[in-house]
Order: C-alpha cells, then sequence, then structure tokens
C-alpha cells in the first residue's frame, strides 16, 4: 500500500453514484404516491443508467473520441481515446428519456384534470 | 412492511448491480491496438478519419454507421410530441389565446430576453451546422434552441408560436433526412449511403451526407421541442 490507487477510488466514485442513482430512481418510483415524483424518479432512473455507460466506457487517460489535426498522427503512436459506442447510445437513450418524461407527464396531467388528484392512493374508481 | 419489502428490494438490486460491476475494471483499456481492430469501438475509431473524413466520430456512428438508426430515434421523437398533444388536446374558441404565464414578467427580463434570445439561436445553429467537428450535433443544437423559445415563453405573456410554421419546418426537416437516404439507395444501392464527396477533415464541408442529415435533425429537433414547450405551457385551466 505504498500508492493510493487513483482509479480503484475513481472507481468507487463513478460506479458507486451511477448505482446509487438508480437505487434512489427505483425507490421513489416503488414508494412516492404523487405521479410527478413517480415520474421524477424514472428520469433519475435513465441518469444513473447514463453515467453508467459512459464509465463502462472510460478508458484511463483517454481523450474524447474527436480528432484534430494533430490526433490523427497520434492515434497511430497508441494515444487512447474512449470507447465512442456507448457514448452514441446515450445521445439516442437521452433523447428516447425526452419522450417517455414528456408522455409521461401529459398523462398525469389528464389524470389531474379527470380525478383532481394526482395521488395515486386518492385516485379509488379505476373508471376513466 | 410494505417498506421493509421495497429496502430489502433494493438492497438485492443494487448487491448484483455492484458485483456485475466489480468485474468491469474502471478505465481498463478494452479496445485494443487500433491498427487491428477487434471491438467494435476500435473498429468505429479506426475507420472513420479514412472513410469519411469527419473529426467528431460520435456523429460518424450516430449518422452515417447508425443512421438507420436515427431515423428512428427521430420518428419517436415526433411520435413522443405527436402523442403529447393529442392527449392534452382541448378544443380552443376562435381566435382564444391562452397566456404561456399568469403573472406579467418584470421589464428587465423582458428586455434580457429579448437581447439574449438572438444568441441563443446563433448558438444553437452553430452547434448543429459543426456537428461533425466539434461535441455537439443535431440534437444538442436542436435542444439549445428550444431554451430560448422557452426563454421568450416564460417571459413575455403574448408570445405565440405558429403552430403551421413549426409543422411545416418539421415535416421538411424529415423528409429532406428521408429522401437523402433515399438519394443513397438509387446511387450507391444502400440505404443511407454516403453518396458525396467526404473532402479533408476538420474542413466544414466535409463527412458527405453527414453535415447535412444533422442540419436537418437540427431544424427537426427545435421544433418538435419548441412544439412540447408550447403545448406543456398553454396548458388550458378548467
Amino acid at each position: 500500500m505504498d500508492t493510493i490507487d487513483y482509479y480503484q477510488i475513481m472507481s468507487i466514485g463513478v460506479y458507486g453514484s451511477a448505482i446509487g442513482l438508480i437505487l434512489i430512481g427505483l425507490y421513489a418510483v416503488l414508494m412516492k404516491k404523487h405521479l410527478t415524483k413517480i415520474v421524477i424518479g424514472l428520469s433519475i432512473i435513465d441518469a444513473g443508467i447514463n453515467l453508467l455507460f459512459i464509465a463502462i466506457g472510460y478508458i484511463s487517460n483517454g481523450t474524447a473520441p474527436i480528432y484534430s489535426s494533430q490526433g490523427i498522427d497520434l492515434v497511430k503512436t497508441g494515444t487512447p481515446m474512449v470507447d465512442p459506442v456507448p457514448q452514441a447510445l446515450v445521445l439516442t437513450a437521452i433523447v428516447i428519456g425526452f419522450g417517455v418524461t414528456a408522455v409521461a407527464l401529459s398523462l398525469v396531467i389528464r389524470l389531474y384534470r379527470h380525478h383532481n388528484t394526482a395521488r395515486i392512493d386518492q385516485i379509488k374508481s379505476l373508471k376513466w | 412492511m410494505k417498506k421493509l419489502l421495497i429496502i430489502l428490494l433494493l438492497a438485492v438490486v443494487g448487491y448484483f448491480l455492484t458485483v456485475s460491476m466489480s468485474n468491469i475494471k474502471f478505465g481498463a483499456n478494452r479496445m485494443g491496438d487500433l491498427s487491428q481492430p477487434k471491438t467494435v469501438g476500435a473498429f468505429y475509431l479506426s475507420k472513420t478519419p479514412g472513410e469519411l473524413s469527419v473529426a467528431n466520430v460520435i456523429t460518424a456512428i450516430v449518422v452515417n454507421y447508425r443512421g438507420f438508426d436515427t431515423l428512428g430515434e427521430v420518428s419517436v421523437l415526433f411520435l413522443a410530441a405527436t402523442g403529447l398533444g393529442s392527449i392534452l388536446y382541448k378544443k380552443k374558441k376562435k381566435g382564444e389565446h391562452i397566456p404561456t404565464v399568469n403573472k406579467p414578467s418584470s421589464a428587465l427580463l423582458q428586455a434580457g430576453s429579448k437581447l439574449i434570445f438572438p444568441a441563443i439561436l446563433v448558438l444553437g445553429a452553430y452547434v448543429f451546422i459543426h456537428g461533425h467537428l466539434t461535441p455537439g450535433g443535431g440534437f444538442q443544437g436542436g435542444a439549445i434552441i428550444a431554451t430560448g423559445f422557452l426563454l421568450m415563453m416564460m417571459s413575455y405573456k403574448d408570445f405565440t408560436m405558429n403552430h403551421s410554421v413549426i409543422t411545416w419546418v418539421e415535416s421538411l426537416a424529415g423528409i429532406t433526412f428521408a429522401s437523402i437516404g433515399l438519394i443513397g439507395l438509387i446511387v450507391d444501392h444502400s440505404f443511407l449511403e454516403n453518396f458525396l464527396p467526404i473532402g479533408y477533415i476538420n474542413d466544414l464541408i466535409s463527412g458527405g451526407i453527414i453535415p447535412l442529415i444533422y442540419v436537418a435533425v437540427g431544424f427537426k429537433v427545435a421544433a418538435e421541442l419548441s412544439g412540447v414547450l408550447d403545448t406543456l405551457l398553454s396548458i388550458k385551466e378548467k
């Protein structure tokens, strides 16, 4: 234990916060009674999964996968770039997450208009 | 009791996530040698400058290698915007205008947002025009433009978006994307094939069809997000 392993600490921090976000979102979805809070929980799960993806694609000392005019020569000598595939997937996932949140919120608004409450324990009748 | 069960469930989920992630070392180089690519990421990284001469590898993946995926993604966004409109639809009286904010905002905010609004639009356009050279792209630039419209809607009570203009911009951008793909199908026998000359890397006009598609995506996303914000903000109270 002469040197502190920097990447060990980083991995605990990054993976830990991503998993923590997923668990917090799951808790909000399962425990909260207010529908808006449930939708917020869904978007927190989204954020956690995106962070986990980006963390898996990271390479130590890697740069962003964007070539500059010097960068093309650098790649031939072996300077690492981070994995571009998770980043492209996360770009897609963010957009889809936006669509999911927007449609879920509009359904919440419709429920509120109909029942005058957005708490699921106060919505008794299943009739629309 | 219920709370206990849920905490137990969360503990199980957290335990298995942690166990599976502990096998993946953070920051380990899983890409291997770029001259003999073995993983998909290394393949994209090594092929992009030669095949497409696009500086931003993520743009190359999103628009060219997985361009069909992006067409589907854009249609999901369109579906979300349309679904929002149809779920929240309420008939308006003719000429009725629903204010987006209840109270008029202060003169300082109004003057400031009028000043900053063109700058936001220019920044958004910059981000999606340079999507193949710098970080950013059509989705990001479109989101920036939508924030500009959100600022105007929040600070001006009477700011209205012309919905027919939004629909036209959205449809034209979508048609442009699809027809560029179809031209590729006709010219090079493959949908979304890059049929234009690729030019030199780091030039503004490089990468063939990639900048054209990203500009179309930028317009489409900007129109859709502004439409969604306008729909959500002008909800009629009953």
